[in-house]
């Protein structure tokens, strides 16, 4: 049911000021206590109750996973887990940024190497450690099943590894919790590379645009355009032909259509 | 008719031909096979440590994704599968106490109290389609072949959770009889084949695996019916190289049950996979006419 009486809580743009009206919450970071607006991220909270982040902060938009965030509500014995740019502050919340968690990261060459789950189970046979306690899922910002992908790897199924862990962001939490000490992203990465190296078909108009291009199908073209003057490149820039502002797609073609 | 089946992690890689054989084989019957959605490693051994629940918790979830998923029997094939996630099912019927600890550690899923049953291939062959149906679907009879049914360890043990009781070998020979073999009895049928000790090690002078297939061999049987990923490994992928060091005297070629089911129900030899077996002898298999469908 949707409570329209209370201040939505909106992550409130990317400045950390009290925006207008808003009220604050008491938020406990390593567990000292601060006063922020309710209105912000984890993240904007904490730089506003005067924290820089130098390290665990990437993109801000929910997607580098440089931002983990572990926390408590008072008087709950539940652990939540959480992006910190994504995540907006609640009252009594204690947390804790996780920005790193050590996971070795197996070397290996993806061409050398046979597109079948063997190669994964023998560069991360940690895997088999896996309990089903299933901590990692309930860790995952993102929501993603790993114990669903850590299933698929030992069932020797690397497609549906894949596209189960197609959402991770690599953040590491999944890793800070498991008993098996599985480092279960870096494995799940391995997954999806060799998934499409040598399992998903490879799209024809791709590798055909790949061999003409590597053919020197543009050189020329390219060799034209930077052996021109200046003022006549300028000239030329501004003589171009541009598909118009807001055409529907697929309907514009240029002029001359021999270089598509 | 419609099952869940619960297939283990061995069946989807190195076993593909149990797996395979089985699910093709029910399909011939007329039986609609299910996997189960988003199923887990079932635990692989059974952990006897009595407050060890943890080991408890994989084959528990399974069972969890089998009730949510509104089955009341799962069906099994592999003989440790079987044997974990049916223990793993008395405990949740019987121990209240431990029930509730686990229930309570798996927050996040549907309570559990054992309402699924877990059912062994074999027996969902005898109880659902029946002896005499199955003799009437043959199409290819193994007859003159000689077979021992090999039940190793964990399909009969503990007596609580065995398919059948200890020293007793029906259902393998009924379904065998059933298909036209003849069942030759041996005196290593629930000796055990070595287990995981052949990781640790090369073959011993006192391999079990050897002794199995020695017996074996000394009763007169042309070709082993095994249940379990792991015998097959012993007794199957490790026999050349036994027979190498003379630890047994000949081969005896050793196959899983749903295949000899797929062959005799005149299935394609190819969804036998055969190429997974090292021990198996396509020859024997011809001479005795049962590769009739390739
Ligand atoms: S900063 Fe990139 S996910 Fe939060």
């Amino acid at each position: 049911m949707c409570d329209t009486t209370k201040t939505p809580k909106v992550a409130t743009g990317d400045r950390a000021i009290l925006p207008e009206g808003a009220r604050t919450i008491p938020i406990f970071v390593m567990g000292k206590k601060y006063e922020v607006p309710e209105t912000l991220t984890i993240m904007k909270a904490m730089e506003f109750a005067g924290f820089r982040f130098l390290r665990g902060a990437g993109c801000r938009g929910g997607i580098c996973g440089a931002c983990p965030t572990v926390y408590r509500m008072a008087g709950d014995y539940k652990l939540h887990f959480g992006l910190a740019c994504q995540t907006v502050v609640e009252a009594n919340m204690y947390l804790a940024q996780i920005p790193f968690f050590p996971a070795n990261r197996a070397s290996f060459k993806l061409e050398e190497m046979e597109g079948v789950a063997e190669t994964i189970h023998a560069l991360y046979p940690e895997l088999f450690r896996c309990v089903a306690c299933n901590l990692c899922t309930k860790a995952c910002p993102m929501d993603v099943d790993v114990l669903g992908y850590v299933s698929a790897m030992k069932q020797g199924n690397i497609e549906k590894a894949a596209r189960i862990s197609f959402d991770c962001i690599q953040c590491g939490l999944c890793a800070s919790r498991c008993m098996g000490e599985i480092p279960q992203y870096h494995a799940a990465q391995l997954a999806r590379r060799i998934f499409a190296r040598y399992i998903q078909p490879q799209a024809e108009h791709l590798k055909n645009r790949v061999m003409e291009i590597e053919g020197g199908k543009y050189d020329p073209m390219l060799d034209e355009l930077s052996g021109m003057k200046k003022e006549d490149l300028e000239a030329r820039y501004v003589a171009r032909e541009r598909e118009p502002d807001l055409a529907a797609a697929g309907t514009w073609q240029p002029k001359d259509t021999s270089h598509l | 008719m419609k099952i869940s089946y619960y297939p283990g992690c061995t069946l989807k890689t190195k076993a593909k031909n149990l797996d395979r054989a089985a699910i093709a084989s029910l399909e011939a019957l007329g039986v609609e096979v299910e996997e189960i959605d988003r199923w887990n490693c079932c635990g692989a051994v059974y952990s006897l440590t009595a407050d060890d629940l943890i080991h408890m918790v994989g084959p528990v979830r399974n069972l969890i994704r089998a009730k949510e998923q509104g089955a009341d029997k799962l069906v099994t094939l592999c003989s440790m599968c079987y044997n974990t996630l049916a223990r793993a099912n008395q405990l949740m019927r019987e121990d209240t106490v431990k029930r509730d600890t686990i229930n309570r550690f798996m927050d996040d899923e549907i309570d559990y109290a054992g309402e699924v049953e877990v059912v062994h291939y074999l027996s969902f062959l005898e109880q659902e389609i029946g002896w005499e149906k199955l003799k009437e679907a043959v199409k290819a009879p193994l007859s003159d072949l000689k077979v021992g049914t090999y039940y190793g360890c964990t399909l009969q043990r503990p007596a609580d959770v065995g398919i059948e009781p200890f020293g007793s070998y029906l259902l393998m020979t009924g379904m065998l009889e059933a298909l036209g073999a003849t069942v030759v009895p041996f005196a290593a049928a629930d000796k055990c084949c070595g287990s995981y000790q052949v990781l640790g090690a090369e073959p011993v002078e006192n391999s079990a695996a050897a002794a199995v297939i020695n017996i074996a061999g000394g009763a007169g049987i042309e070709a082993l019916a095994t249940s379990c990923p792991l015998c097959e490994y012993n007794l199957g992928k490790q026999q050349k190289q036994l027979l190498a060091k003379e630890k047994i005297g000949a081969p005896v070629p050793t196959y899983y049950f749903t295949q000899l089911l797929a062959l005799a129900l005149g299935l394609e030899a190819e969804v036998c996979h055969f190429e997974l077996n090292d021990a198996a002898s396509l020859e024997l298999l011809k001479s005795k006419n049962c590769l009739a469908a390739a």
